[in-house]
């Protein structure tokens, strides 16, 4: 074998290594995690609620909490994000206070998410009265989710060839009908990943909610927007904190089905996308 | 009778970089009208800037007159103007979409949604191109799957589509065999009754063979404007005959 040959077995034998040392980690906790808690899971453990100081029981309230919670954070946050993203690529004029606008939000999506959590708390909650609220949450978890949002839909137009706009501006349709019929289409498949990306994230996030909405114990479901709720990742972190002589098999039992949701949410983002693939043809 | 399309001392930049210098052309109706020079004569941008797609560039600016049918063209709408004249790119840009959804589209932009009458404005639409005999049985599949040719002629059908009175070529053949380019020319020839053409072009046999008048641009000046048969055998000056007989360019 010549000397470049063994070379390029090395690199990618290594390239290899380091790919299994990534994939490793996560199959390892998905293992334990289903390991430890599929034995707690049952159909009362998903639709009751929880009794005996949440040791007994189920997890019913907080399931609806983060279902609500999510799709509140959705209604808010997608709208906002790719609308603002389709002004920022097609329509703002490229200068130096677009130029800041983008770094902006790109820069905001590494903010920490207990910031989140304080601004919710001190604009939503109690400077806009909504108090401890599904709204103040949902809200807070929107602000948190947008920078990804954006970022992920001005990429997606970017990646959208300037021919077709060029073809579609040639035919004399407007500005709008080119973003709306020659751009969007092909950027959907990006800004739904970035979408769920970001809800995932904002689904299984603790700081943000802590002060703008979760309860710790709220067995009931929530009767309007201005009522708190239970979710998982509080639930999650208040039984395996706060709790004394909690069974372990229900704190994973409780992470199975938060990890769970995700998936789900992940699962029909993939399949919107190969839908939106198949209408585009090649 | 009024020209078709008739530029006075257009200048053309794009930043500091002055592209087109007092251009004088005069187009006249039912003619094709050939530009030939080398690469970054400007003529390109000169196509460009008759349906301001030039304007899309930020830093764009241009001085002078350009006049459609004897109106000037800032007092146009941008999407009434790009109606009345269409252009076809280098490489054939068709949307990923079905053949008949390409040529639907800029009528569908027209506000026309009645699927009879678009089914008729895509036949004859076709028709005119030469391409419905060849995709006629086929129209909802993908129009990528046409070759580069065929493409290049949906390409024209489309623009068809928006009933222009002027047609644009960017260099129209440069990616296309020598029978999709017979193909195309035949094309153009056949347009000509309704249409007033303007063919870019770097290949000046294609310029000889098609085009009923010809200018000859160098650095963003035109050095000469002639019919075809006399630019080709006997222009006025030197560098024209410099470039057509292959001694630069």
């Amino acid at each position: 074998m010549s000397g470049a040959r063994v070379r390029q077995n090395i690199a990618f034998g290594l390239m290899g290594l380091v790919t299994m040392l990534v994939v490793l980690p996560i199959i390892l906790t998905l293992w334990y995690v289903v390991a430890n808690g599929i034995g707690a899971i049952s159909l009362d453990f998903i639709l009751q609620p929880p009794r005996n100081g949440m040791r007994e029981g189920g997890i019913f309230p907080a399931i609806v909490g983060t279902f609500i919670l999510i799709v509140g954070t959705m209604i808010l946050s997608l709208p906002i994000g790719v609308l603002s993203a389709i002004y920022l690529v097609e329509y703002a004029k490229d200068n130096l206070f677009t130029r800041l606008i983008k770094l902006a939000v790109v820069n905001l999506s590494g903010i920490p998410s207990i910031v989140y959590g304080l601004f919710g708390l001190t604009v939503f909650v109690v400077l806009l009265r909504l108090g401890t609220s599904i709204l103040a949450g949902c809200m807070t978890l929107a602000i948190m989710s947008l920078p990804v949002i954006i970022t992920a839909t001005k990429e997606a137009l970017e990646s959208v060839p300037a021919s077709y706009r060029e073809i579609s501006l040639s035919l004399g349709a407007t500005k709008w009908q080119t973003v709306r019929h020659c751009v969007l289409p092909y950027a959907i498949p990006g800004i739904l990943t970035g979408t769920v990306l970001s809800l995932s994230r904002a689904a299984g996030e603790t700081a943000p909610i802590l002060f703008t909405v979760a309860a710790f114990y709220l067995p009931r479901l929530p009767r309007s927007l201005f009522d708190q709720v239970m979710a998982l990742p509080y639930h999650l972190y208040v039984i395996s904190t706060q709790v004394p002589n909690m069974p372990l098999s229900l704190s994973f039992a409780t992470a199975f089905v938060l990890i769970s949701l995700v998936f789900l949410m992940n699962l029909v983002s993939i399949i919107l996308r190969a839908h939106y693939r198949r209408k585009r043809q090649w | 009778m009024v020209a078709a399309i008739e530029t006075t001392v257009l200048n053309c930049w794009f930043g500091s970089l002055q592209v087109l210098k007092d251009v004088d052309i005069l187009v006249e109706r039912n003619e094709i009208f050939g530009i030939i020079g080398p690469a970054n004569s400007g003529k390109t941008t000169f196509l460009r800037a008759i349906n301001r797609l030039n304007a899309l560039v930020p830093s764009y600016r241009q001085t002078g007159l350009i006049q459609l049918a004897g109106r000037d063209i800032e007092e146009i709408e941008d999407t009434v103007l790009r109606r009345r004249v269409g252009i076809i790119f280098a490489l054939p840009q068709v949307l990923p979409i079905s053949i008949f959804d390409n040529v639907a589209y800029g009528p569908r932009m027209h506000g026309i949604a009645n699927r009879s009458t678009l089914e008729q404005i895509v036949e004859q639409s076709l028709r005119r191109a030469h391409l419905w005999d060849e995709v006629k049985d086929r129209l909802h599949s993908p129009a990528l799957r046409l070759s580069g040719g065929q493409q290049q002629r949906l390409c024209i059908a489309r623009t068809l589509a928006v009933e222009p009175e002027v047609i644009l070529y960017d260099e129209p053949c440069s990616g296309l065999d020598p029978i999709s380019t017979a193909k195309v020319e035949e094309t153009m020839q056949q347009l000509k009754e309704r249409y007033t053409q303007v063919l870019v072009t770097n290949n000046t046999k294609q310029a000889a063979r098609v085009c009923d008048r010809c200018a000859f641009f160098l650095m963003g000046q035109v050095i000469e404007v002639a019919q075809t048969s006399v630019l080709f055998t006997n222009p006025a000056d030197q560098r024209t005959n410099d470039y057509i007989t292959g001694r630069f360019g």
